[in-house]
């Protein structure tokens, strides 16, 4: 077998890689594509008349559902679907009659500076924490130390980031008073929601990267580096750090997504102007084409992330790209 | 007795083939010892002629019959693992795993007193978990099992390899004096060249799916015909020989 | 129910009983309480009467959120059953699918698990409508993808397993295989799983209802009770606070219990510390100037039952040059005797010796640079021995930047160099590959390479041929013999092979138990071995002269743990010639001849005598009665 193995590598494996790699995230997104188009046809019942209620009068309703498209055949409108989706049509808000994509390029960038700033802050703090964490405690050393550690983390963690925004803003909102409780105007209000989304994940990922480092110390490899008397700094940083990441990458890139998600709910909480409140009211007024057009931009947003952290662990790790294959 | 005969067997796993037309026959009550090194394709033979992967080419016939065409249960055939620490599922007794392998209408409890017993297991222990065995009991049990199925043909693939020096002798006590009472066929692989000397009657060398040499274990071992027999020979560490005898 | 050990764990379950408690009475004790409408106390805040202040009808808070155990407990397990239900066969069919079928299902939940359980919801929460009904669906649904992806993650970590082929190979279908073997192999992450994703179901509904999208008016759970109390935080925090802190403490009911249950699992074992073991001084002191001298070696880990030291008191010395093998089977202490004289046993790990020295200077006072540079280590795995991430030359040359202060040019034409000596084809192109690119026999030429670039005085060698087979073990083992002889360095091989050990060292050392218990010339190995451990494992071993037709010679019973070992000679249990003496005392190793030292009373006890060859005489009687099926 190992025979086998040379043979791929040499022959190169990053673009055998890159195509695989490729041909999910397109696959993915015809997936995703299909299932927002098809989400209002799952609808049990009439949508146009699930949106309008039962008071409105037939005609009302068949002109909704003429606007929606609805009185088509079903592949007539898959393809048109798909058609207006590449000239960058997303639809009309039924609510506000404004184009979908004006609407969420209007609440896109409030989104995307909350969840990047937090994922900044999750990796800056988590990371160091995770890695020192690890070493302290390597081999059963401090035990109290570990203990303290994984428990805070685990309480953290099961904090949904929606409690914890409350808890945020009566402590520093309501009863300190320090910084503002809702909107995106006033200085430091992002302070509360970033908080609000970073804590969490934080705790996992820091959790995660003491494990994983603590499994990578127990390799052979790091025996090897040890035996070479290098300076402990560098079998950390240089040996050991390197294979931690590629466990502690492909479980933060589920993290990542899930703080793409978790947006929704603290946006929500601190009424911030984003997609996550527009979806909800969206949701709860049956405006469908500006749900499918952010449940379009979320998904899109999640398999990025997942495509950007598989290239990342094929850099840092050579054989990464040979797995899976 | 039973003969098990591979005829222009080939395995292809992508791009890789791992045997590439074997001719062997294992002839009625004999042990054929198979040996190559890793990834030689002998234990894809193994898992072959089991059924646990079909050839891409070619046939295995026992007794003259395709077993392609047999069902697994009824292929008379059977197998014991290399690794007896993951070859026994550890939430099953031993007793229930040996009872899998037994066709309808046995006496089950009965007869695998009868199997704990052939291989030198006290049989009060069949409800005991694998976990409560050595390695070497393991792989008694596992014998066990194998002879449960009531085979015609024993494929043994590298039995002995994970156990500890001073237990593989046991087995392979054990495995020779049950060939030889129940006149079992057997196909015996193993990489090291001195135990599948001490079990077989002949010897097939194999080496990059394809066998190179097979004979009377006496002669390939004496006169050995093909470069690499001779080759695997000098290389075998022995204590009579230097580790710079037959430089080449 | 391991997990009800740890304080957590317990505090925990004490915590899930209590909610359960809650959700079966609450409604019954204080249903009308959380019902009734008083419109003279709209809105309030906290007060001794209502303790979490009312709502915008006057009803109370506290009882509120009390009742609402039921209904938000209950809606968390309804909708977790059927999502894990749905995870579970999803994650099961693949194994009972035709295999085009199976990849379907699969990269279904690939793509479907690729995106984050609230989204899922959400997306879901549209189809099946606001509501009570549709937001269970959501969620449930939501979790079903980790759930299938788990199943199948662990299914097939247990199909790539022998006792899988082996079933099938006695004709086991595959549903039966699926449920007899496969399920109960993996009930308990599943189980513990399960009992996460109850927590985060919780979490999750209450998050629905919170945005208005769950439980909908008369109904309540916490989330809409939160989502309720949260529009006047301003004016009085309690209401919002009340359910929040609900819903955290019963997440973390569930996630703490989960996490305690894993940990039990996986058989962590609390380690106490005890009272470090003690070392005695039982060794004879004959000096002889090495590289490396070990006196009294003694290497010991906190069990969960006190010290197991599986290193009892090595001594030996490795002269100048000298190649030295040391043999044992698994568990006698021989690779942990390496770590331990290269100083790379960690913590908790103790080593203790009377000297143990490396080119006369105490090892505990010898420098990183010295150490890195003169001593050497090969190691058992060549497969991960070496850095995946890092190019071998990169690795190789880390040594020579470190240790020597070179410029990494000069240090990659030192690795080239190096890699060339241990002839390595194109050394320079092969420098720049990856671990992955090389064979095994190559990476452990390239091993060597790397303590050769400094001046090893010592190499040690653990297993270096195990992994490999037999005509690349014999070039491994001549390219050693080569370092010895060109570089006039001493090798310390060990093995499990005693004919491995034969071949290539002047001596050998067998050892037993943690402790050696015979050292002798290897000429004299296959003659006048004396320990009847040494002379029952070079009988076991067949080789290429064994005889055919006679039973192999057997040792009953197995090595002792290192718990196990007693006041006697750990082989007496074993050993055909062993009487009462042996069993009560342990023998020390002795010297019988110049360079041949034994640990056994049965022949210390015959040395007068030595020339009427009684113990020898016995020992081969007792190969003998032993030589049956035991």
């Amino acid at each position: 077998m190992t025979q086998v193995v040379e043979r791929r590598v040499t022959g190169g494996s990053w673009l055998p890689f890159a195509r695989r790699r490729a041909v999910r995230f397109l696959t993915s997104l015809w997936v995703l594509v299909t299932a927002a188009f098809l989400m209002i046809h799952l609808i049990p019942g009439d949508p146009a008349r699930e949106a309008l209620g039962m008071t409105a009068s037939p005609d009302v309703v068949n002109a909704r559902r003429e606007a929606l498209g609805l009185n088509d055949s079903l592949l007539t409108q898959y393809w048109h679907y798909l058609g207006d989706l590449f000239s960058g049509d997303l639809g009309t808000s039924l609510v506000s009659g404004t184009p979908v994509a004006d609407l969420i390029g209007d609440r896109l960038p409030a989104t995307l500076q909350l969840a990047v700033t937090a994922f900044l802050v999750v990796v800056v703090v988590a990371v160091p924490v995770g890695v020192v964490m690890a070493v302290l405690t390597r081999g059963g050393r401090r035990r109290g130390a570990e203990l303290g550690f994984t428990s805070t983390s685990v309480v953290l963690a099961a904090i949904p980031e929606f409690l914890l925004a409350v808890g945020l803003v009566s402590l520093f909102g309501v009863a300190l008073g320090w910084l503002p409780v809702a909107g995106r105007d006033a200085a430091g209000s992002s302070v509360l929601p970033v908080l609000a989304l970073a804590i969490g994940p934080a705790a996992v990922l820091a959790r995660i990267v003491r494990v994983e480092l603590l499994s990578v110390l127990g390799n052979d490899f790091v025996r090897t580096a040890r035996a070479k008397r290098l300076p402990a700094r560098l079998v950390y940083v240089r040996h050991a750090l390197p294979n931690a990441l590629t466990a502690t990458l492909t479980l933060g890139a589920m993290m990542l997504a899930g703080m793409v998600a978790g947006t929704v709910l603290v946006e929500n909480v601190f009424a911030w102007p984003g997609l996550g409140s527009t979806i909800v009211g969206s949701i709860q007024q049956k405006d469908y084409p500006a749900v499918q057009g952010i449940v379009l931009v979320y998904g899109t947003g999640v398999l990025l992330v997942n495509l950007g952290v598989d290239m990342v662990l094929a850099l840092l790790d050579p054989r990464s790209t040979i797995r899976e294959a | 007795m039973s003969e098990l005969r591979f005829e222009r067997v080939s395995l292809q796993y992508g791009s890789l083939r791992a045997v590439d037309a074997v001719d062997l026959t294992v002839p009625a009550g004999q042990v054929v010892g198979l040996v190559g090194e890793s990834g030689s394709g002998k234990s894809s033979l193994a898992a072959a002629a089991v059924g646990l992967v079909p050839p891409t080419a070619g046939r295995i016939l026992l007794d003259g019959t395709d077993v392609q065409r047999l069902r697994r249960r009824d292929r008379g055939l059977q197998m014991v693992f290399q690794d007896p620490y993951s070859s026994l599922d550890p939430r099953m007794s031993i007793g229930g795993s040996i009872a899998e392998a037994m066709p309808r209408g046995v006496d089950k409890r009965a007869e695998v007193a009868r199997l704990l017993e052939l291989v030198n297991l006290d049989p009060g222990r069949a409800a005991s978990l694998p976990a409560r065995l050595s390695g070497g009991q393991r792989q008694r049990v596992a014998l066990a099992r194998a002879l449960a199925g009531q085979p015609k043909v024993l494929i043994a693939d590298e039995i002995t390899s994970a156990l500890d020096v001073s237990v593989q002798g046991a087995v392979l006590n054990l495995v020779r004096d049950l060939q030889r009472r129940l006149g079992l066929s057997m196909l015996f692989i193993s990489h090291n060249l001195a135990v599948v000397r001490y079990v077989s009657d002949r010897i097939a060398v194999m080496r990059a799916g394809t066998i190179v040499e097979e004979g009377p274990a006496g002669q390939v071992l004496a006169d050995p015909q093909h470069g690499y027999t001779r080759e695997l020979l000098a290389a075998a560490p022995s204590r009579h020989t230097s580790l710079w005898e037959d430089a080449s | 129910m391991r997990a009800l050990r740890t304080p957590v764990g317990l505090a925990a379950g004490l915590l899930l009983v209590l909610l359960a408690l809650l959700a079966v009475f609450a409604p019954l004790l204080w249903g009308s309480r959380a019902d009734a409408i008083d419109t003279d106390a709209l809105q309030q805040g906290a007060s001794a009467q209502h303790l979490l202040g009312t709502d915008a009808l006057g009803r109370d808070i506290f009882y509120r959120v009390l009742v609402a155990t039921r209904l938000t407990l209950g809606l968390a397990l309804v909708a977790t059953f059927v999502g894990v239900t749905a995870g579970l066969v999803l994650g099961s069919l693949p194994s009972v699918l035709p295999r085009w079928a199976g990849r379907l299902v699969t990269s279904a939940v690939n793509i479907a698990v690729a995106f984050p359980g609230l989204l899922l919801a959400l997306f879901f929460a549209v189809i099946f409508g606001t509501g009570t009904v549709g937001a269970v669906l959501a969620i449930a649904f939501a979790i079903t993808p980790s759930f299938a992806r788990l199943t199948q993650t662990l299914t097939a970590s247990v199909s790539g397993r022998d006792f899988i082929a082996a079933a099938r190979v006695c004709g086991v279908g595959r549903f039966r295989l699926l449920v007899r073997h496969v399920l109960p192999n993996i009930a308990e992450p599943l189980v513990i799983n399960a009992t996460l994703a109850a927590g985060s179901a919780l979490t999750a509904f209450a998050g629905l209802s919170f945005l208005g999208i769950g439980v909908q008016a008369p109904s309540y759970d916490w989330g809409r009770l939160l989502g309720e109390g949260l529009n006047r935080i301003y004016v009085s925090p309690a209401p919002a606070l009340g359910p929040a802190v609900a819903v955290v403490l019963a997440g973390l009911a569930f996630n703490l219990f989960g996490e305690a249950a894993a940990s039990a699992a996986s058989h962590r074992q609390v380690v106490r510390q005890r009272s470090k073991p003690l070392h005695e001084s039982t060794v004879e002191e004959r000096d002889g100037e090495g590289v490396l001298t070990v006196r009294n070696l003694r290497v010991s880990f906190p069990g969960a039952a006190g010290w197991i030291t599986p290193v009892r008191g090595v001594s030996f010395t490795v002269g100048q040059g000298e190649m030295i093998g040391v043999v044992g089977e698994s568990g006698s202490g021989k690779s942990l005797t390496a770590l331990a004289v290269s100083r790379l046993v960690e913590d908790p790990g103790v080593v203790t010796a009377d000297r143990l020295e490396f080119a006369g200077k105490p090892v505990t006072e010898t420098s990183p640079r010295e150490l890195g540079t003169s001593l050497a280590m090969v190691f058992q795995d060549p497969m991960t021995t070496f850095n995946p991430t890092r190019r071998i030359g990169r690795q190789l040359a880390e040594v020579s930047e470190v240790h020597h202060g070179m410029s990494r040019k000069a240090a990659f034409e030192r690795v080239v160099d190096r890699l060339r000596a241990v002839r390595i084809p194109s050394a320079a192109k092969r420098a720049r590959q990856y671990p992955h690119e090389f064979s095994g026999g190559m990476r452990q030429r390239a091993m060597i390479a790397m303590g050769l670039m400094g001046e090893p005085r010592l190499v040690i060698a653990d297993e270096p041929t195990t992994a490999l087979d037999v005509t690349v073990q014999r070039e491994v083992l001549r390219l050693l013999a080569r370092v010895r002889e060109e570089r006039s360095a001493a090798v310390l091989l060990i093995s499990h092979d005693i004919t491995v050990v034969a071949q290539t060292c002047d001596r050998v050392l067998v050892m037993y138990a943690g402790r050696i218990v015979e050292e002798l010339p290897t000429a004299e190995l296959f003659t006048s071995a004396r320990h009847p451990y040494t002379t029952a494992l070079l009988a076991a071993v067949p080789d290429l002269e064994t005889d055919r037709d006679a039973p192999l010679a057997v040792i009953p019973g197995r090595p002792p743990e290192p718990a196990e070992i007693g006041a006697g000679c750990p082989f007496a249990p074993r050993c055909p010639v062993a009487d009462e003496r042996c069993r009560n005392e342990e023998p020390e190793l002795t010297e019988v001849e110049d360079g041949h030292r034994v640990a056994c009373w049965r022949l210390v006890e015959g040395l007068p005598g030595l020339d009427d060859a009684m113990p020898d005489e016995k020992c081969r009687d007792g190969e003998l009665r032993a030589g049956r099926v035991s």
